[in-house]
């Protein structure tokens, strides 16, 4: 245990680590969304937000920015940031919306139990990892990983101590927020979001009511998507790359994010991807950085130990939000 | 793409119906054909006609074999958490490393212990650490609900993994070579456990997996197997009429560990080397595939799944497909097996009959959509 790592790089480890947070927490919402409706942990989340990254470089490849361009001025660098919001955005979603359809809906129809959910989501996870993969041909990632562009060069907006931090990072937190903050509103003041709660309280009273669950259960997985999405372009501008399994460790991370502030509690997502990202760097810094993937699996171990319904409090519909 | 399963599914379980309708010696005549066909599998090559098309051509056909012979072990030991009592591990992997590293780390001479033991002594120990860690890891997991379980026995494989990867004592990526091969000799004094020929090693597995068939049978019509259909069934109510969940539970456990855990020790006795890059989480959703296609809950299923896991991507090997070795698609392939086999045939190619029953009631709950 090296105790002075720890404490004589705390700032930098801590900025670092709310950075990392804020992608936890938009993943996380993919989960907790999901599960605050159907009680289905949606293994294939993690590979919704992976194409998302393969998107955003992608679109930006099509614009001709690739791994050793230069980094672009403040006007093309927001017309790049947009486009690749955009693209991440629309793959995620489109991929999270043909998910339930293709996999999910059946397995309802039939009232499957809820052993077969989570193997089918498992297969699914398997299936689009791999075609990214393994691919066909010319088109084969041959399991490496893509460079992204340098976009935004790593500026220090502000400095403390040996603490600095960058602008990326300010971009990443504040979208995290901003995008919570939507989400939120969303889900507590519009018709649609009504709609959401109700099916979470209980799906068969809400449909008794006159709402349409499939609908429903269709905007949550589109909604878990676009900010998978939105996590997607902020994760290349951080890490610089992807790969076909990219998805996998985050997806983990960002579950044990959802779990750790309360799985389908939406502020608790946030709440729990902050707390992560940072404890995670606490517990590098302290074991050392190979330790860092199992700081995650350990959190999560104790909580679901102690206290299951993690920080907040579980459920979409019976709290708050 | 429904009818076609079940067609296949149909004439499955046409001959499982047929095998029950039999008396006891017509059940032990088709047992015995079973078994000593599967003997004579490794002549399958020399049958003119169809043999030089089904045995591999990009490996050797007898170390397919016993591939297949410990993925089948594995898929029995799964099958025992999974399709008796309903719990879903992703982290079978995990047990199938303890056994090996147990192995590797007694008898290899790289490893810091020094031991250096023979593979017969270190057995029983690896074996034993297997089911220690399943009872280790199942205590504090196994209050926990479904889904939750199968995600912290992913975590707890993936920690196992890391710890393989990082630590000095467990060698990571450099592994451990020369582990010693299982003892005995030939008439000519050669030993019976060699470095080429793959034989011996797929009899010793098809021996063992004889045996294990046999213990899980029984356990399943036994006291054990009743509760773990209970608690499979609805847990809630198995608990209110007095069945001991949690203690059955950790039996699933501590029972799916010794097989794994047997499997490992196999493995590192044929394959002489031990390392990290084995103990993928795939590895596990290979053997979950194995135990869904094939049929949860039933031993032929498992069987039939643990084959198809090792036989489809070894038959692959050496084939060009789209430019890509054909063995490379082996995950996606079984990706997509499972998913279709989940939405068109719930129940698994060989289903047990219970099993069955109990989809076909939930289908009947189904509220109109």
């Amino acid at each position: 245990m090296d105790f002075h790592a720890l404490f004589s790089d705390f700032g930098t480890e801590t900025t670092t680590g709310l950075a990392t947070g804020a992608v936890f927490a938009l993943f996380a919402l993919g989960y907790t969304l999901v599960y605050g409706v159907l009680r289905l942990i949606n293994f294939a989340h993690s590979e919704v937000f992976m194409l998302g990254t393969f998107a955003a470089i992608g679109i930006w490849g099509v614009l001709g920015y690739t791994e050793n361009s230069a980094a672009p001025g403040v006007g093309m660098l927001i017309v790049l940031l947009v486009v690749a919001l955009v693209a991440a955005m629309l793959a995620s979603g489109t991929t999270a919306v043909l998910l339930e359809l293709v996999a999910y809906r059946p397995l309802r129809r039939r009232n499957a139990p809820p052993l077969a959910f989570l193997i089918t989501a498992i297969g699914m996870s398997t299936i689009l990892q791999e075609a990214v993969g393994v691919g066909v041909g010319r088109y084969s990632t041959h399991r490496n990983p893509v460079g992204a562009p340098v976009l935004i060069k790593p500026a220090v907006v502000l400095s403390f101590g040996n603490t600095k931090i960058y602008s990326y990072q300010v971009l990443l937190v504040v979208t995290a927020l901003v995008m919570m903050y939507a989400l939120d509103r969303f889900i507590n003041t519009t018709r649609l979001g009504r709609g959401v709660r109700a099916v979470a309280q209980n799906p068969d009273a809400a449909a008794l009511m006159g709402v349409n669950k499939n609908r429903v259960i269709s905007l949550v997985f589109l909604l878990g998507g676009l900010m998978a999405g939105i996590a997607a372009v902020m994760y290349v501008i951080k890490i610089g790359n992807t790969s076909y399994n990219a998805g996998f460790q985050l997806g983990i991370e960002a579950f044990t994010a959802a779990v750790l502030g309360g799985i389908g509690n939406l502020r608790g997502a946030l709440l729990g991807g902050f707390l992560l990202g940072v404890v995670e760097n606490y517990g590098a810094a302290l074991f050392g950085t190979q330790y860092h993937d199992v700081v995650a699996f350990v959190i999560l171990v104790l909580i679901l130990m102690f206290r299951p319904t993690g920080l907040l409090g579980e459920s979409l519909g019976r709290t708050r939000a | 793409m429904r009818e076609f399963f079940q067609t296949i599914g149909r004439s499955l379980s046409h001959a499982r119906d047929w095998y029950h309708a039999q008396p006891w010696w017509g059940r032990l005549i088709v047992v015995a054909v079973v078994l000593v066909g599967a003997v004579f599998l490794p002549y399958l090559g020399s049958v003119p006609g169809i043999g030089p098309q089904i045995i591999t051509q990009g490996t050797d056909w007898y170390t397919a074999l016993f591939h297949m012979s410990y993925y089948v072990l594995l898929a029995l030991g799964l099958n025992v958490v999974v399709g008796y009592a309903g719990l879903l591990d992703l982290g079978y992997v995990g047990f199938f490393a303890v056994g090996t590293y147990a192995i590797a780390l007694l008898t290899s001479p790289d490893s810091e212990l020094n031991a250096n033991w023979r593979w017969l002594a270190a057995l029983p120990v690896a074996i034993m650490a297997s089911v220690v860690s399943g009872v280790l890891f199942g205590w504090p997991t196994l209050r926990l609900r479904g889904d939750y379980l199968a995600i912290v026995t992913l975590g707890f494989a993936e920690i196992i993994r890391t710890f393989a990867d990082s630590t000095t004592l467990l060698r990571g990526d450099r592994g451990f070579s020369s582990v010693p091969h299982p003892p005995g000799t030939k008439g000519n004094g050669q030993p019976l456990f060699g470095d080429i020929d793959a034989r011996p090693y797929y009899w010793l597995g098809l021996a063992v997996i004889v045996l294990v068939i046999l213990a899980i049978r029984n356990l399943d019509r036994s006291r054990v197997g009743r509760s773990w259909l209970a608690i499979r069934e609805d847990e809630e109510a198995a608990e209110i009429m007095g069945v001991r969940t949690v203690k059955f539970k950790l039996w699933a456990f501590a029972i799916g560990a010794f097989v794994g855990g047997l499997a490992g020790a196999l493995f590192a006795g044929e394959n002489g080397f031990v390392n990290s890059s084995t103990f993928v989480l795939q590895f596990s959703i290979l053997i979950l595939a194995a135990v869904v296609m094939g049929g949860a809950g039933n031993i032929p299923g498992a069987i039939l799944g643990g084959i198809l896991i090792s036989y489809i991507p070894d038959r692959l090997t050496g084939i060009q497909v789209f430019g890509i070795d054909a063995a490379q698609y082996k995950f996606l392939l079984f990706g997509i097996l499972i998913v279709v086999i989940m939405i068109f045939r719930p129940q698994g190619l060989i289903p047990s009959r219970r099993r069955a029953a109990e989809l076909r009631d939930r289908e009947k709950e189904a509220a109109p959509q």
